[in-house]
């Protein structure tokens, strides 16, 4: 029988190892799996590489990802803190003991779609022309210069949803689905924290992510 | 004298170019004020690469949803109509070419319609895109709101961007707080100058040759107090 609720963080988060790639979920405040990236802080574990839209939000999750050293590389779309001094991970980033990919919204999102997908590269218009097509493999298709980019895979995908049942299938509340579609399907592992559990099945034509792509759901409150 | 348009002025005069029936996304900054100064007898769709077709107005403090936020991180509402889908949904929306127009901010312009809004080249401080990459070279019109100089007086409007570009030649319009100018074959194309600031003062404010439109007429906006 399948039951893919877990009882506790331990559970939700087992079998990270030193070194894995995590996909991390949210936009804004919706859709942060603020619990997960919160328990994450205190696994001793280093080498990490996160694969998150706006590196900024992990302060939102008060987790201590950086000040702990555990990250070595991130690709993200948004490295930078707030305010003019240079936060914690972009210090980090400056002594090069934090490397970086900065990657266009689109590109990142579609790239992990793509990894999901079972799509290995695409080419894109985005970028090109510009510094970040610098040394990439770039080609004309329809008069029209584009970028060769490369799928993203992870080890483990967080997200946050509101609702599951016991099989994975997941409801989203408002814009929290946002890159956690696509992280879902392109992790190995992918683990939700959901405001509600429902006891039956979720009407199949509200499910926005199917249970197949879920595979360790937790029951927690949305936190701050 | 003349009197520069503020940030909600500047605002107002792209809204008003914004037809009824379309698709549109805002860049953060001045050009998501443009959605409150949009005309409301027009049904306008303002997209946000969330998630979003649809964003409403802001909900009364306190109020709304705070699992249901904008491209800049604000709880929002959704208006009749709107829907909501995951962040690759968007980026095809976005990509494939289905908006109508995308206003961005931006820290330089080049003749071309060069853009280049995401990197000011800052010591210390991380690099961020966002989404501008795609919106710019999705959207089927790319306007600009931006100041015509920078506070050093040096200009925004140039021949060739020297901070590093967003896109290449996308750029079609560009409102700022002395005129609205179009890109074309011509270079910068002065459409509406502000009262009383003399067209080689104009000229003198941008970094690349300007030619006056033969239909070149006043830029007037209402009055809106926003604190500059």
């Amino acid at each position: 029988m399948i039951n893919k609720q877990v009882g506790d963080l331990a559970a939700a988060m087992l079998g990270i190892q030193s070194g894995a790639a995590l996909m991390i979920s949210g936009f804004g405040n919706a859709g942060i799996p603020a619990n997960l990236v919160r328990a994450l802080a205190p696994m001793d574990l280093t080498g990490l590489t996160l694969i998150i839209n706006a590196i900024r939000r992990l302060d939102d999750c008060d987790a201590a990802l950086f000040n702990e050293q555990r990250i070595s590389h991130v690709i993200t779309t948004a490295f930078r803190g707030p305010g003019a001094m240079p936060a914690n991970f972009e210090a980090q980033w400056q002594r090069g003991d934090v490397t970086l990919e900065i990657v266009p919204q689109g590109t990142f999102a579609e790239r992990i779609r793509a990894g999901g997908a079972g799509i290995p590269a695409f080419f894109t218009p985005t970028a090109a022309g510009t510094t970040l097509a610098e040394g990439r493999e770039q080609r004309l298709f329809g008069g029209r210069m584009c970028v060769l980019e490369e799928a993203l895979k992870a080890d483990f995908a967080l997200l946050r949803a509101q609702k599951a049942d016991r099989f994975g299938n997941l409801f989203f509340r408002g814009t929290q689905a946002n890159f956690g579609t696509a992280m879902a399907a392109a992790a190995e592992i992918t683990v939700v924290e959901v405001d509600e559990i429902s006891a039956t099945p979720l009407p199949p034509e509200q499910i926005h992510l199917p249970g197949i792509y879920v595979d360790r759901v937790l029951q927690a409150p949305r936190l701050d | 004298m003349a009197k520069p348009l503020n940030r909600d002025q500047m605002a107002w005069r792209a809204a008003q170019d914004l037809p009824d029936g379309a698709y549109v996304n805002l860049g953060l900054g001045m050009p998501v004020l443009a959605a409150s100064h949009a005309p409301v007898d027009r049904d306008i769709f303002f997209q946000s690469e969330n998630g979003i077709l649809g964003v409403g107005a802001l909900p009364e403090p306190g109020q709304g949803d705070r699992e249901l936020v904008d491209a800049g991180s604000r709880v929002v509402t959704l208006r009749d109509g709107a829907s909501i889908f995951d962040s690759a949904a968007s980026f095809a929306m976005i990509r494939g070419g289905h908006l109508d127009i995308t206003i961005l901010g931006a820290f330089q312009v080049a003749a071309n319609g060069d853009l280049a809004n995401w990197d000011a080249l800052m010591a210390d401080k991380g690099p961020l895109i966002g989404g501008a990459m795609d919106l710019a070279v999705g959207a089927r019109a790319v306007y600009v709101i931006m100041r015509h100089q920078n506070k050093d007086a040096t200009p925004r409007l140039v021949d060739v961007c020297t901070y590093p570009l967003t896109a290449v030649g996308v750029v079609k319009r560009i409102y700022t707080d002395l005129a609205v100018l179009d890109i074309d074959a011509r270079g910068f194309v002065a459409r509406e100058i502000i009262p009383g600031l003399d067209r080689a003062d104009l000229a003198a404010a941008t970094g690349a040759p300007l030619t006056f439109a033969a239909d070149c007429r006043d830029l007037t906006a209402p009055k809106f107090d926003d604190g500059d």
